[in-house]
C-alpha cells in the first residue's frame, strides 16, 4: 500500500496533557507526524488540533481509530473537502534586492512585513505545497532563516 | 460535607463499594494511609512491593469483574506499580490505580520521589488524571472508576499532590458522571448484524473464534448458547479459556502458537470467521498472509480501533460482545441450519483425532502436563487458576479443564513474569472459599516472591505449584529450536530451597519427585489451608507443542515427535 498524505482535525478538551497525549500516541505507535499546530477554540474549553500526517489507507485508518479512543478527544475529522492554509516566515539579508522580495512574496499571496537594520522578513500562508514552492523560489535571495508554521485546515 | 482530601479517596473507594485495597505506603500518600488507618470501610493488603500490590488488585479484577484498585506512593512506588499497569491495560481490565505526588509546588522542580507519573503511564493506561484542585478530586474519582470499567475496560491512574490530600474542602460524591468526549458503541448496528447473519446462513464452514472479550462482557453463557443454536464449531485464545467449558464437544480448543492441532487447522481452512471479542494477536494469527485465507470475517468487538487493524474485516460490528449476541441470537433462530456443518465438524473431529493434545507420559518422571491434568482432575471446577508466564502458563492453558470463565487468570498481552502469584493473592480475597492455585514456573515465581510474606501475615493460603525444570523453559525451548541449543543464561540450576524458602516466611512447603508426593502434597496444601509452595521436579527438557514458529503460518506446527511418527504411518 502506497503513503498518502493527510490532514486531520482533532477537536479536544482544553487541557493541560491533551497535546503529550496525541504526540506519544503517534510517536509510541510509530505514525508519522508532519506538520502539527494546535489553538484554543475561541470562547469554548476546547482546542483544535490540525495534523498533516502521511501513512497507507491502513494506518490512517488506525490513527483515527486511536484518536478517538483517548478519552479528551471529541471529533476527528478527516479532511476530504477543504481549504488548507500554511504561514512561513522567511529572513534575508538587508544586501538583497527589496523589490525583488516584494514582489515574489506577492507572487504567493504575501508581502514584506518588517525591515530591519539587517534583514528583511517576508511573510506568505498559502497552501502547502505554494508554500513549498515559494521557499524553494526564495533560496536564489540568500534567506537566513526559514520557519514554517505548520498546516491548519477547515472543511469547505 | 468537609473533609480533607486524602479523606475524600476514602469515602469515594467506599462509595465505589470497593472491599479491597492493595497498596503500599510512602511520603507523598501518606496523608491517604492516615486516613485508611481510621476508617473501616474497605481492607488494606500491604503487599510487599508496589508491582504485586497492583497485580493482586488486576487478580482480584479478573476474578470478580469489579474494578481492581491500587495505591502507591511517588516515585519509585509509581514506576514499580508501572509493570501491573501495563499488565492490565494489555488485557483490558478494570482497575484505579491511586498514586501520591509530590506537592504542587514542586512539580517539576525534581523534588524528592518526584517522577511525571502522567507522562510515563499515558501509554499504559486507558486514562489518567494529575489532580490539579481539591474541587476536581470527586469527580475525578467518579469518572475513574466510570472509565476503567466501562465500554474497553482498562487501567485508570490517579495521581493526587500530597498537599490537595491535606487541604479541606467539599464532599459531594457525584451520582453520575458527564464526559461529553468519553461515549462507548455498545449496540452494534443492526443492519450489519442482518448481513453477518446472512453471511453465517451461506457459510460452509464457518468457525467462532472466542477472545477475552468475551470474559470481560461477561457473554459466556450467550456464546454457548449461540453455538448450540447453531452447531458451529469454535476455538478459544489464551484469554477466552473457559468461556465454552472443556466438555462442550463444540469446542476444538485454543488455537495460536500453542494452540492444538484441529483449532489451528479449523482456523486455516474455514470459509468465515465469527469474532467474539478477541484481536487477532500475533501469537494466534502466526504469518498474517496466511492467516485463514479462505475466510471472510464477521469482527464484532467494543473497540472500533481492533477492527482491522492486522486483518481485514468484512463484517465489522463495533459494540459489547454480550449486547451484540443477544441481537445474534433473537434472530438466527430458524435462520441456520445447524446440520448444514455436519461435513464440516467432522473434517475438524478427524484432524483432532489425528493429532490431539497429548503428551507421553512417564513413570520415571513427572511430566509438567500431567500435573496440570492431575489438578483438573482432583480439583478441577472448583479452582480458580492463576499462571505465571512461559511453558507452565502453555501446558495449563492447554491441558487444564476450565469449565468457566474466570477461571483462568494470566498475563496474556504484557506476558509478565511474577504476575501469577500476587493476582492468586488477588482472586482469593475475591473468592476466599475457592481453592486458589497459581500454577508457577522456577523462574517467575522469584519475580515476586517476597508475595509469600504478604499472604502469610494475611492468611491468604494460595498453592503454588512451581513445574521446576531447572529453567527458563521457554526461552530454553526457544534455544533448543532456534539458537543450536546454545543455553544463553537460561540454566537456572541454581536456585534457593523453595520448601525452606517459604517455611522462613510463614509458609508450608513441599519438594515432590514423584506422582504419588505430588497427590499427598496437594491433598495436605488443601487442608493446611496455609500458603503453599508445591516445588515439583519435572522434565527437564519438555517442550511445549503443539508450536507454529513466531511468524510462521498457522498450520505448520511443530508436533511433538510421537505425534509426527504417528503421521508418517498413516
Amino acid at each position: 500500500m502506497s503513503a498518502v498524505r493527510r490532514v486531520i482535525s482533532v477537536l479536544v478538551e482544553n487541557e493541560s496533557s491533551v497535546l503529550s497525549r496525541i504526540s506519544g500516541l503517534f510517536a509510541g505507535r510509530g505514525y508519522n507526524i508532519e506538520t502539527l499546530t494546535v489553538a484554543p477554540i475561541p470562547d469554548s474549553n476546547r482546542s483544535h488540533i490540525t495534523i498533516a500526517t502521511k501513512g497507507d489507507a491502513k494506518t490512517l485508518e488506525q490513527i483515527t481509530k486511536q484518536l478517538h479512543k483517548l478519552v479528551p478527544v471529541y471529533k476527528v475529522i478527516e479532511h476530504n473537502e477543504m481549504v488548507e492554509k500554511e504561514m512561513v516566515l522567511i529572513k534575508f539579508p538587508i544586501e538583497q534586492n527589496l523589490a525583488d522580495i516584494q514582489v515574489l512574496c506577492g507572487a504567493y499571496n504575501g508581502g514584506i512585513v518588517n525591515v530591519g537594520e539587517e534583514m528583511i522578513i517576508g511573510m506568505v500562508a498559502d497552501e502547502p505545497s505554494r508554500v513549498k514552492h515559494f521557499v524553494e523560489a526564495s533560496k536564489r535571495y540568500h534567506p537566513i532563516e526559514v520557519v514554517r508554521g505548520g498546516v491548519v485546515a477547515i472543511e469547505r | 460535607m468537609k473533609m480533607s482530601g486524602a479523606q475524600m479517596v476514602c469515602e469515594a473507594l467506599i462509595a465505589e463499594g470497593v472491599k479491597t485495597v492493595f497498596g503500599y505506603p510512602g511520603g507523598a500518600i501518606m496523608n491517604v494511609y492516615d486516613e485508611i488507618y481510621k476508617q473501616d470501610g474497605f481492607e488494606h493488603i500491604l503487599n510487599r512491593h508496589e508491582q504485586a500490590s497492583v497485580h493482586a488488585a488486576d487478580g482480584y479484577a479478573r476474578a470478580s469483574g469489579e474494578v481492581g484498585v491500587a495505591m502507591v506512593t511517588s516515585g519509585p512506588g509509581f514506576t514499580n506499580a508501572v509493570t501491573g499497569l501495563a499488565t492490565a491495560y494489555m488485557d483490558s481490565i478494570p482497575m484505579v490505580v491511586i498514586s501520591g505526588q509530590v506537592p504542587l509546588s514542586l512539580i517539576g522542580t525534581d523534588g524528592f520521589q518526584e517522577i511525571d507519573a502522567i507522562g510515563i503511564s499515558r501509554p499504559c493506561t486507558k486514562h489518567n488524571f494529575l489532580v490539579r484542585e481539591l474541587s476536581d478530586l470527586p469527580r475525578i474519582l467518579k469518572e475513574a472508576f466510570h472509565i476503567a470499567r466501562s465500554g474497553r475496560p482498562g487501567p485508570v491512574l490517579v495521581d493526587i499532590p500530597k498537599d490537595i490530600t491535606a487541604e479541606i474542602g467539599e464532599f459531594v460524591y457525584p451520582d453520575s458522571v458527564n464526559i461529553p468526549s468519553y461515549s462507548p458503541t455498545l449496540k452494534g448496528n443492526k443492519r450489519q448484524i442482518e448481513k453477518a447473519i446472512e453471511a453465517i446462513v451461506k457459510a460452509k464452514k464457518p468457525l467462532i473464534y472466542i477472545g477475552g472479550g468475551a470474559v470481560l462482557s461477561n457473554a459466556s453463557d450467550l456464546v454457548r448458547e449461540f453455538a448450540e443454536i447453531t452447531k458451529i464449531p469454535a476455538v478459544e485464545t489464551l484469554m477466552a479459556r473457559g468461556v465454552m467449558g472443556a466438555k462442550n464437544p463444540l469446542l476444538l480448543g485454543m488455537l495460536g502458537m500453542h494452540g492444538n492441532y484441529a483449532s489451528n487447522m479449523a482456523m486455516s481452512e474455514t470459509d468465515l470467521i465469527i469474532s467474539f471479542g478477541a484481536r487477532f494477536d500475533d501469537r494466534v494469527t502466526g504469518k498474517l498472509s496466511e492467516f485463514a485465507k479462505y475466510a471472510k470475517v464477521i469482527h464484532i468487538d467494543i473497540d472500533p480501533a481492533n477492527i482491522g487493524k492486522l486483518v481485514n474485516v468484512d463484517y465489522p460490528i463495533v459494540g459489547d460482545v454480550s449486547e451484540v449476541l443477544e441481537k445474534f441470537i433473537a434472530k438466527i433462530r430458524g435462520q441456520v441450519n445447524a446440520e448444514a456443518y455436519n461435513d464440516w465438524r467432522e473434517v475438524l473431529e478427524r484432524y483432532d483425532t489425528l493429532h490431539p493434545q497429548s503428551y507421553e507420559d512417564s513413570n520415571e518422571v513427572i511430566k509438567p502436563q500431567w500435573v496440570i491434568e492431575r489438578i483438573g482432575e482432583s480439583i478441577g471446577e472448583e479452582a480458580i487458576i492463576t499462571s505465571d508466564v512461559g511453558q507452565h502458563q502453555m501446558w495449563a492453558a492447554q491441558h487444564y479443564p476450565f469449565d468457566r470463565p474466570r477461571q483462568w487468570i494470566n498475563s496474556g498481552g504484557l506476558g509478565t513474569m511474577g504476575f501469577g502469584f500476587p493476582a492468586a493473592l488477588g482472586a482469593k480475597k475475591a473468592f476466599p472459599n475457592k481453592t486458589v492455585i497459581n500454577i508457577t514456573g522456577d523462574g517467575s515465581i522469584l519475580m515476586n516472591i517476597q508475595e509469600l510474606v504478604t499472604a502469610a501475615e494475611y492468611k491468604i493460603p494460595v498453592i503454588n505449584i512451581i513445574l521446576n525444570n531447572h529453567f527458563l523453559g521457554m526461552v530454553r525451548q526457544w534455544q533448543t529450536f532456534f539458537y543450536e541449543e546454545r543455553y544463553s543464561e537460561t540454566d537456572l540450576s541454581f536456585q534457593p530451597n523453595f520448601k525452606a524458602l517459604t517455611e522462613a516466611c510463614g509458609g508450608v512447603g513441599y519438594d515432590v519427585t514423584t506422582k504419588e508426593e505430588f497427590d499427598a502434597a496437594l491433598k495436605d496444601a488443601i487442608e493446611k489451608d496455609k500458603v503453599a509452595f508445591i516445588n515439583v521436579q519435572v522434565a527437564r527438557f519438555e517442550n511445549v507443542y503443539p508450536m507454529v514458529p513466531a511468524n510462521g503460518a498457522l498450520y505448520n506446527m511443530m508436533l511433538a515427535p510421537k505425534q509426527i511418527e504417528a503421521k508418517e504411518t498413516k
